[in-house]
């Protein structure tokens, strides 16, 4: 294997995890919300929620970029703050993977929260927990498949991520080129061998984590029923 | 949640990014990916004579000007045209006067059956084949370059029906290499090297044709004072960088 | 009925089909049961008490305000001291027994231990399933760790939600025998909502009577039971209960003598002990009339008595008549035709004959 793999490698792998523990830190009290809301708002946040899934990476890539830049307003709030740009930086990387992995993570625990129903958390009131108390006791545990499917979609959907990382990161060896877009250059350079390997790993590896999925969902189904 | 086996992994994954040190290079060159092949013996050969390490990014010209407009840590720019540097130079994103053309592209006509195109490329106008693959003009400069020749040749409209367009090169080449398309108008450097035809049969197109594909190279604004930027740039043009280009199928400015 | 001892409920809640709307004054122990048909509110009212579900109003428990629009107060449910017991149970599945017990036990007092729990274990007679897991248990189990898990807050009332409905017949003598020892056992007042007759006749002190969403009446175990509405509202199943001792036992011929108020009734013996209190229940089908007192007649029970009051029945062709027999009233179903051939009515003396009486074991 060409010495150059084993960053683009690890530089995926900590991408993946990074930013799948932070979506899950983001998306747990959003789908909460989703799930318990009657405002009128609901409807619009799903929306927007949802909207990563249907635009092209790129694009979106793109967006997000001009945001960071030292014309989007998010750039121009971490120059203020002394903490130049994100773009072209692994924190820029982040973002992006959380956006457009926001709605693998929102809606499987949205829909383990919405199974789960009111009566648990009405039981949970009847035993003198408040509100807080209910959702970390109660609505958490019983939410667990849910937020382990959201955990492994995320971090398996970023490691497949292509067009936005590219736009994102610019696809510097060493600082933001993940597998993805390695394969991109080997193809590009015409580096066939180099490409099939990688690609083979990518393969190999999404397919581990979706069989480690099924297998973890199964025995979490056992111990319900 | 989840098997302890995955945890350790995670951790081991993390630990290692963290102390992993990614040797930080001298110059981190942002490259069109045509000329990812010939870049990457310059730059080892660069590296070997001046001990500056080179990044090379691989992407697209047009990524990498909104990439560039947004701040990119680019130092230099490899373009697959002319426009792109011209137009970082003019609002004041490059160094003035450091714009120079490192290469000029050969547009050729490819197929990958070696009895299918003649010296003289004459099958163009015959119906041995169904389809005829060509860069998109307006994103690839072999592709307005392809365009101008058919123009040029009367080809155009009665190729219309026949033309199958990649987004750029890379992928024009591949609808030939696969066999989706017959023929193809690549580059020539995609399928010339060290000194001979690495497959197929082709028609190197006269450069009268169309006009010239250009490649020009810029210092960014970012690596002003970066002395191996500027050393790089300057090796480019040097006697063995051309030699390597010419290698790969390019031609070099007059 | 002084204030303090009083639970207290007045409001109104829209419903899909009618209206919630009660002004109750309850007793502050015993076992209230809130009966009706589905659909009358009863759980909407349950709901309501445990503030499940915001009615406009008020609802004080002996002198606790739980809420009171008037003053802007409303207690949210995690707040007011109350045990609930939903009617499917409603366990935390991700928790065994022991775990689910102690949910409630650690929030109203951190430093408990296991210990806590014995007595309530026992009252309930759960100790040998503490360690399963909530799917491994039968519907009756669950029903008897859902009540202990309401017990173990310590609260000051006891809510449940028609707590055997979802449980098949056969498995009810599972939960009913340990409702009725707690009921025994307990000193704070249960509110109970059922369409049971039988679960009335068991666990009652106190019976609501609620029809889409009105309060139809209030009132003792003894006043509603002789009442018209309550009778109708049984429709075929009308008829009284009563609160008996068990005096005698004749073990030749397997009866025991049942002291009522200042009669004595002979049942067929189900075991019970001579000293224990036990509830009868005469359906008003199972009396018939006489002018005068008969011995040659099979039947054991003969009291005489008053006629105080006659109802149309659930049929045009019968009535229920009401008889006073001293401390006592019973009710039986005769015939219009019946009533009109012996020239029956309103102070008439009269012979009640109870053909069966069924004893509430």
């Amino acid at each position: 294997m060409h010495p150059d793999a084993w960053p683009a490698i690890l530089l995926t792998l900590q991408l993946a995890t990074v930013s799948s523990l932070i979506l899950l830190l983001i998306a747990t009290p959003l789908a909460w919300w989703l799930s318990q809301t009657r405002s009128q708002w609901r409807g619009t946040v799903s929306a927007l929620v949802t909207l990563p899934l249907v635009l092209p990476p790129t694009v979106l890539g793109f967006y997000i970029l001009l945001l960071l830049g030292p014309n989007g307003w998010i750039g121009q709030i971490t120059e203020t703050l002394g903490l130049g740009l994100l773009s072209f930086s692994f924190t820029g990387l982040v973002i992006g993977s959380i956006v457009f992995s926001l709605p693998f993570a929102v809606q499987p625990i949205q829909y383990a929260f919405e199974t789960m129903g009111r009566r648990p958390m009405e039981v949970a009131a009847t035993l003198r927990a408040s509100p807080l108390d209910a959702f970390f006791s109660v609505a958490l545990p019983l939410a667990k498949p849910g937020l382990l499917t959201a955990l492994l979609l995320s971090f398996a959907h970023t490691v497949g991520e292509f067009g936005v990382v590219l736009m994102i990161g610019g696809n510097i060896p060493g600082k933001t080129q993940v597998v993805s877009t390695q394969i991109y250059s080997h193809v590009e350079a015409m580096e066939y061998a180099r490409a099939h390997a990688l690609a083979a790993i990518m393969v190999l590896f999404s397919f581990l984590v979706l069989l480690g999925l099924s297998r973890l969902r199964r025995n979490g189904e056992r111990v319900v029923s | 949640m989840g098997s302890p086996g995955f945890d350790r992994v995670i951790l081991v994954a993390l630990l290692c990014g963290f102390s992993c040190p990614s040797a930080t290079a001298d110059v981190t060159a942002a490259v069109a990916a045509n000329f990812a092949a010939p870049m990457k013996s310059i730059a080892a050969a660069f590296e070997q004579q001046t001990g500056h390490k080179v990044s090379i990014a691989l992407g697209a010209s047009g990524q990498f000007y909104a990439q560039i407009r947004q701040g990119a840590p680019f130092d230099v720019l490899l373009s697959a045209d002319a426009e792109i540097p011209r137009k970082l130079e003019e609002e004041n994103l490059a160094e003035r006067g450091t714009r120079f053309t490192y290469a000029v592209g050969r547009l050729a006509l490819w197929s990958k059956d070696p009895q299918l195109v003649d010296s003289k490329g004459l099958v163009l106008g015959s119906d041995r084949y169904q389809k005829l693959a060509i860069a998109n003009a307006k994103l690839a400069p072999y592709g307005a370059a392809a365009r101008e020749a058919l123009q040029n040749l009367g080809l155009e409209g009665r190729l219309e029906s026949r033309l199958v367009q990649g987004m750029n090169i890379s992928q024009t080449f591949q609808f030939v290499s696969s066999g989706n398309a017959n023929l193809g108008f690549v580059a020539w450097s995609q399928v010339f090297n060290d000194g001979k035809l690495i497959s197929g049969s082709a028609w190197l197109v006269p450069e009268m044709l169309h006009s010239p594909i250009q490649q020009d190279a810029v210092l960014l604004k970012s690596a002003a004072r970066n002395p191996a930027a500027r050393a790089l740039l300057n090796y480019l043009q040097s006697e063995h960088a051309r030699e390597i280009i010419s290698s790969y199928g390019y031609s070099h400015a007059p | 009925m002084s204030t303090s001892a009083t639970l207290s409920i007045c409001l109104s809640l829209p419903r899909a089909d009618f209206t919630l709307d009660v002004d109750l004054h309850l007793p502050a122990q015993g076992v209230t049961v809130i009966f009706g048909p589905s659909g009358s509110g009863k759980t909407s009212l349950l709901r309501c008490v445990a503030g499940l579900e915001r009615a406009f109003g008020s609802v004080v428990l002996a002198g606790a305000v739980w809420q009171d629009n008037a003053r802007d107060i409303f207690k949210p449910t995690w707040q007011r001291e109350i045990g609930y017991v939903f009617q499917e149970a409603s366990l935390f599945e991700h928790l065994n027994v022991e775990r689910n017990l102690t949910f409630g036990l650690q929030r109203v007092d951190r430093n408990a231990t296991a210990q806590a729990l014995a007595p309530i274990v026992e009252l309930l007679g759960i100790s040998h399933l503490l360690t399963r897991r909530i799917a491994s248990l039968s519907g009756g189990e669950r029903q008897r760790v859902a009540i202990a898990r309401a017990l173990v807050t310590r609260p000051k009332i006891l809510l449940l939600d028609e707590p055997l409905a979802s449980i098949d017949l056969a498995r009810r003598s599972e939960v009913l025998p340990w409702l009725e020892r707690l009921h025994e056992d307990l000193r704070i007042p249960v509110l109970y909502v059922t369409h049971s007759v039988d679960e009335l006749a068991r666990l009652a002190d106190h019976v609501v009577l609620l029809e889409k969403g009105r309060v139809v009446s209030s009132a003792s175990l003894s006043d509603a039971v002789a009442s018209r509405q309550l009778a109708s509202a049984l429709g075929e199943e009308a008829g009284v209960i009563l609160d008996g001792k068990v005096v005698a036992c004749d073990t030749l011929q397997n009866l025991t003598q049942i002291r009522v108020g200042s009669h004595h009734l002979w049942a067929p013996d189900s075991g019970i002990a001579i000293g224990n209190s036990i509830r009868l229940r005469i359906l008003a089908r199972d009396v018939s009339l006489t002018l005068s007192s008969h011995d040659d007649t099979t039947i054991q029970n003969r009291l005489a008595g008053v006629i105080v009051s006659i109802e149309p029945d659930v049929h045009p062709a019968q009535t229920l008549v009401g008889v006073r027999c001293d401390d006592l009233v019973i009710l039986c179903r005769v015939t219009r035709r019946a009533l009109t051939g012996l020239k029956l009515d309103v102070g008439a003396s009269v012979w009640c004959q109870v053909k069966s009486v069924a004893l509430i074991v």
